[in-house]
């Protein structure tokens, strides 16, 4: 028996361990990195305007995150279940309308936000049923429904509008109110937030919903009821859309055909700039929410700073094909880290 | 050997005269096992021998056409995986199959958390229960880091924990040990025999039989779809078993013919890719079929690959006929006479919704230009030509290869780098899930191309092929050449010695 490779260099010196160290520490650090980058902004801006943080600054800037971080709360389940629900800004949009129509009629307001999370539900049922039944990428179903509801939507609207005049008093009230700084629309959108996450983390339900967005095919071995799941998530995600549709009608009183036209994408981009990997299985709810509040503070840094709000959708742009080459980077070096410490203990 | 007691006569689980069928291949027919508590029960059969549909049979995944499966001696029918595991039965694949993004401890206990009040999850319980079944395993892993980047090994040890958890009363375990190493192997054995001795039953495939008869004590053969036999290992010979699974001498498997080596054609020199293989070197000459052995992951695949150029090289060179080929440019090396047979055929060498002329035609579309036009009649006779030269089976050359069986898929590639002339050709894998006939015609025609001069590289798994087609042997271990052995000196052990990385390097 002879010998081919005389002379092997020394492997590379790894840690003990530092596989499962470094792994952990990415995934805890990438909400924190996305709050440090918000919190810079904002420290950068307050230099240069100091009018920035007033109380009704603070109040813009969270009343304008609150519809974006719910809908995106709902968006991330759906994306972690390795889909996508395009539907959104549509289902928001009719929901705004229904709700909207609904309350000039002289209705309850209670009973209109009912109303608008029922529409939600039935938009994101269609949408789970088909993904999860039809067996057909969720990329292309919820681009379908995305312009069907759209369309039913012109046709019944036309060429109507719903303005705050015609409003219930309470309800335009509540939607620009809050305690001292904080609206109460944004302390709703932080209540369905940390019930989401606390029901992501404790709940086998939750728990599943990773599993078979990180290995479908495993999680159907393990004998997840992967239908019925992704049928859920999709229904919570509408729920949500409808929910954000009464509290936009609250926020803006102003509810036209186009309504939420385009808002899929910015939802999109905020939960995969929250950390939400596009291909499921991993990310947190408070990362997408964090996501959202980044890109709707640009809207309000830019102008404060006196750069022309035209650079905001080239910024958001940036942004997101920043994080992915951030994921994408650190899961390559991950991965090299990890095959060498397993190279040695092999 | 035998540990089957006279007072636990009954089965676990049994099988009884089942039949399978995938559209006109008869995977399985009338097949029969039974598995008893507290014995190691091998499985042994070709590749394509029905193994992989029996083990799916017994884990829920196919439903039988015919016959049935018994739990404690009563009929019971699968309805899915779920139900196979209700049952009690575990079934650890050769490749896991975990959730990447989650923890250890949350791959085991998927669906069956321990709760709190309300229905929480008791992450507590969870960690503490991962700890326990570590412990009763024998191994250090760490609850709560992440599956991704573990181990095969590894992953099967967490397979066998989740199998643990939910006392699985059956264990079938479906070639386990074919990407371990030797002291990794160890510690498996080690697990399965604490298992045993715990009174599980096991069902083992593995095609390394000094495992089977380390490990087992019954032992069922399988050979194109039926039952060959079953029986106790006590008393059987390797040879025995070979002969049962093969249904031939292996001769006539491995017809290599004495050729005497010409000139070196193919020559690698300290190739290195960075953090995939070191240092490399080798030489092939004419006339010669140099086998290439090593564990799954070794890095055969991807020296090939770099040799032909598909992937780049970091350093080193490599000459052919004493003509050095370009780093990364596959075109070049077919051009100098190198042609590659990938391991996977029908994702890298074959085009399956085409004919099976254009398949054979695509290496040679240069060739068979008129006037800046394919000229589709030259193709078709070329083409023609080596279907039947290599005595492809088909109905029509116009139909679509994926109407063809493994095999003659197999053939078409081939084909389709004869038909280049090569001076060397490297062929990966070249019998992987073919039926044992045309396995002795794929061996035929290497040793018959060798014979005509042609410098073969072959990489395989199969050792017996190995063992049987290569004028010498080389080895990898972790992307290292760790041995070359001649003919006369090559054994399951010395290149399994070295595959492991056992042997003195």
């Amino acid at each position: 028996m002879t010998v081919t490779a005389p002379n092997p260099a020394p492997a590379a010196e790894v840690p003990k361990s530092s596989g499962t160290r470094l792994v952990d520490r990415v995934f805890k650090m990438r909400e924190l990195a996305i709050l440090l980058v918000f919190l810079v902004m904002i420290v950068i801006t307050q230099i240069g305007n100091s009018d920035f943080l007033s109380e009704q600054g603070i109040k813009d800037l969270l009343l304008n995150a609150t519809i974006l971080v719910l809908v995106a709360t709902g968006q991330s389940l759906v994306v972690i279940t390795r889909n996508v629900d395009l539907s959104v800004g549509s289902t928001l949009g009719i929901s705004a309308f229904a709700a909207g129509t609904y309350l000039e009629g002289g209705g309850n307001s209670v009973v209109a936000v009912i109303l608008a999370v029922l529409l939600g539900i039935g938009c994101g049922l269609v949408n789970g049923l088909l993904v999860s039944l039809g067996q057909v990428p969720a990329l292309v179903v919820t681009l379908g429904t995305l312009y069907i509801i759209r369309g039913i939507d012109s046709i019944w609207v036309g060429s109507r509008q719903i303005t705050a005049a015609g409003l219930p008093d309470g309800f335009i009230d509540f939607g620009s109110g809050g305690i001292s700084a904080v609206p109460y629309l944004a302390l709703i959108a932080l209540l369905v937030l940390v019930a989401t996450a606390y029901y992501l983390k404790h709940f086998g339900s939750g728990r599943e919903l990773y599993a078979l967005g990180s290995n479908p095919e495993a999680a159907r071995l393990a004998g997840i009821p992967v239908r019925k799941r992704i049928l859920a998530a999709y229904t919570f995600c509408g729920a949500l859309a409808g929910l954000a549709g009464a509290l936009y009608l609250a926020r803006f009183g102003n509810v036209d055909s186009g309504t939420g036209n385009g808002y899929e994408l910015t939802v999109v981009s905020a939960v995969v700039v929250g950390g939400v990997v596009f291909t499921g299985g991993s990310g947190s709810v408070y990362g997408a929410a964090l996501g959202a509040l980044l890109l709707t503070s640009i809207n309000s840094v830019l102008p404060a700073l006196g750069v022309s709000s035209v650079w905001v959708l080239a910024i958001n742009g940036i942004l997101l094909i920043l994080a992915i080459a951030v994921d994408r980077i650190v899961a390559l070096r991950v991965a090299t880290a990890l095959k060498k410490r397993n190279a040695r203990h092999g | 050997m035998t540990h089957r007691s006279d007072a636990d006569p009954a089965p676990v689980l049994a099988l009884k005269d089942i039949s399978k069928s995938f559209g006109a291949v008869r995977a399985l027919r009338d097949v029969s096992l039974e598995l008893f508590p507290g014995e190691v029960h091998a499985l042994a059969g070709e590749n394509g021998a029905g193994k992989s549909t029996l083990i799916k049979t017994l884990a829920g995944v196919h439903r039988p056409d015919a016959g049935q499966v018994l739990l404690d001696g009563e009929p019971t029918l699968f309805h899915g995986p779920a139900d196979a595991r209700d049952a009690g039965i575990a079934v650890i694949y050769q490749e896991p199959t975990l959730f990447p993004d989650l923890s250890i401890a949350e791959n085991i206990f998927m669906g069956r958390q321990p709760r709190r009040a309300l229905g929480r999850i008791d992450h507590k319980a969870t960690h503490a229960a991962t700890l326990a079944l570590m412990k009763r395993l024998g191994v250090e892993l760490d609850p709560d880091r992440p599956a991704r980047g573990l181990s095969i090994a590894d992953q099967q040890i967490v397979e066998i924990a989740k199998a643990l958890s939910f006392d699985a009363r059956v264990l079938i375990m479906d070639e386990p040990t074919a990407a371990l190493t030797g002291s990794e192997v160890a510690r498996l054995f080690g697990v399965v025999r604490t298992l045993r001795e715990q009174g599980s039953a096991v069902l083992f495939i593995s095609h390394r039989l000094e495992e089977i008869f380390q490990i087992c004590q019954q032992v069922t053969t399988l050979r194109d779809g039926a039952l060959i036999s079953s029986e106790p290992l006590d008393g059987m010979t390797e040879e025995d078993l070979v002969r049962r699974m093969v249904g031939r001498d292996l001769d006539e498997l491995y017809p290599k013919q004495d050729v005497r080596a010409g000139e070196v054609a193919l020559s690698v020199r300290r190739l290195t890719r960075e953090g995939v293989f070191t240092d490399v070197s080798f030489d092939v000459r004419r006339g010669e079929i140099v086998g290439l052995a090593g564990l799954v992951g070794a890095g055969r695949t991807e020296v090939a690959r770099a040799v032909f150029g598909v992937d780049r090289w970091d350093a080193g060179e490599v000459e052919l006929d004493g003509k050095k080929l370009t780093n990364g440019a596959p075109s070049m090396a077919m051009a100098a006479g190198l042609a590659l047979v990938p391991e996977d055929r029908r994702a890298q060498g074959l085009v399956m919704d085409m004919s099976i002329e254009r398949n054979i035609g695509l290496t040679g579309l240069r060739k068979t230009v008129r006037a800046g036009l394919m000229d589709r009649g030259a193709e078709r006779s070329r083409s023609l030509d080596w279907a039947v030269k290599l005595q492809v089976k088909y109905a029509r050359i116009a139909d679509t290869v994926n109407t063809l069986s493994g095999g003659n898929q197999q053939k078409v590639v081939l084909a389709k780098w004869l038909a280049t002339g090569p001076k060397v050709l490297i062929v990966d894998e070249p019998t992987r899930g073919i039926d044992v006939g045309t396995k002795a015609e794929v061996h035929r025609l290497l040793s018959q191309l060798a014979a005509d001069g042609v410098a073969v590289l072959m990489i395989s798994s199969d050792l017996p092929e190995i063992l049987g087609m290569a004028d010498r042997v080389l080895v990898m271990h972790e992307g290292r050449l760790t041995a070359e052995i001649a003919r006369t000196d090559a054994t399951e052990e010395t290149v399994m010695a070295a595959a492991t990385g056992r042997a003195a390097a």
